[in-house]
């Protein structure tokens, strides 16, 4: 063993690194959280609290699921496309709580000019109209059904709420 | 409740392993998802969109995004028909409000572009992040891990498409993500629910019933800044060549 004569310190020395060694790793594994690299260089829980977040917009099948009769319009017309959230805004809480929160009436000479005021810059056989000139103030759905605009005869534009 | 010592030394280490499992984060809360069945991507339809400005007040209602900060805008790009290298391009608020509105220009034209985190696929973001707060989810959606963020603004710089930005308050690096906790629970993202034209569609590109499929086949359909090689999954319908 004379190979190994006065070898003591380079012992230790080893010793020493071995110990801050496992230092390292017990810090690590306080540190690195439990879903770290499960499905790569991130924590894998992060998805599940991302996806757990409120929703606000119901969606149009939620809608639908009571106002049938709205639906039944829309899908006559021309906004069979517009989802009913596009102009009565997030409603997930009047989803959840019917007859607590009620939805405010909208006001159609912001709602309907707000898509439908005539500029170059829109689609050319996308219907727009110089609000002002158009209905010289009178209330849109005076004469149209938002729900579903075409105005096909005065009983039908009549008719509608 | 009597517990004899004998059943406390059984219960303790149960509730020690128990404890292991409510440490390791919150449990998957949309059931019946399954993330490898899902490659999720968005269509915009430049044709469809009339700049109404729904998209980006949907998307700042559904994610409590700060005044002045935008996940997605629209943009209107004015350009002249023969100087396409230089567009005029405007966003009045991100356009939340809708634009003023202009009449024809004979020499050029007017068109609304909505730009939004495009969810790359190979995405530049991801990769300057030092400690591995921001990643691609299984299926696809660029995510921050607000409580691993440093805020050290990397990503911000690295995004090609300028859609990240430090949070105001929180000091975290803030985006889109493509409303995860919407689509986890089968529902489209709220900026797609809000758009009246159907200018934007959610695309599940593992999906073979998607309609994307049909789309993709059928139409010249672009990404943005295809030169970086992104591998960016929000493709343009009739997108014009002065966009950048």
């Amino acid at each position: 063993m004379s190979m190994f004569k006065d070898a003591g310190h380079l012992f230790r020395f080893a010793g020493l690194f071995v110990l801050a060694f496992l230092v390292f790793l017990v810090i690590r594994g306080y540190v690195v959280p439990k879903s770290f690299g499960e499905y790569g260089h991130y924590r894998a829980a992060a998805i599940g609290e991302i996806a757990a977040h409120p929703v606000k917009f119901a969606g149009h099948q939620a809608c639908e699921s009571c106002h049938s009769d709205e639906a039944g319009t829309k899908a006559k017309g021309k906004h069979v496309t517009v989802n009913c959230e596009a102009c009565h805004g997030a409603l997930a809480a009047h989803v959840a709580d019917p007859t607590g929160v009620v939805p405010v009436k909208l006001d159609t000479a912001v709602l309907c000019a707000r898509c439908h005021t005539a500029t170059a810059a829109k689609p050319s056989g996308f219907p727009q109209v110089d609000p002002a000139a158009h209905s010289n103030g009178i209330a849109c759905e005076t004469c149209h059904n938002p729900h579903s605009p075409a105005i096909e005869s005065a009983s039908a534009a009549g008719g509608a709420k | 409740m009597n517990i004899s010592r004998r059943k406390l030394l059984i219960l303790l280490p149960a509730a020690a392993l128990a404890w292991e499992h409510v440490l390791a984060g919150t449990p998957e809360t949309a059931p019946n998802y399954a993330m490898s069945e899902h490659w999720w991507g968005l269509l915009i339809d430049i044709s469809k969109c009339i700049g109404c400005g729904n998209c980006v007040r949907a998307c700042q209602t559904e994610n409590d995004v700060p005044d002045g900060y935008f996940r997605t805008w629209v943009e209107r790009y004015h350009r002249s028909d023969w100087h396409l290298e230089s567009p005029q391009v405007i966003s009045p608020d991100g356009g939340k409000e809708g634009f003023p509105s202009v009449a024809p220009d004979p020499d050029g034209e007017y068109f609304y572009v909505p730009k939004m985190c495009n969810h790359c696929a190979d995405s530049p973001c991801t990769q300057v992040c030092p400690v591995g707060a921001t990643f691609i989810s299984p299926d696809g959606v660029v995510l921050v891990d607000q409580t691993y963020c440093l805020g050290c603004a990397y990503c911000v710089q690295a995004c090609p498409y300028g859609c990240r930005y430090i949070h105001p308050t929180k000091h975290v690096a803030d985006k889109c993500t493509l409303c995860y906790h919407r689509i986890t629970k089968g529902l489209t993202t709220a900026c797609c629910e809000a758009c009246p034209t159907g200018a934007r569609q959610l695309a599940d590109l593992k999906n073979p019933n998607d309609p994307i499929h049909a789309f993709l086949r059928t139409h010249k359909v672009q990404v943005l800044k295809p030169q970086m090689a992104t591998g960016a999954k929000v493709f343009y319908n009739d997108l014009d060549g002065s966009v950048r």
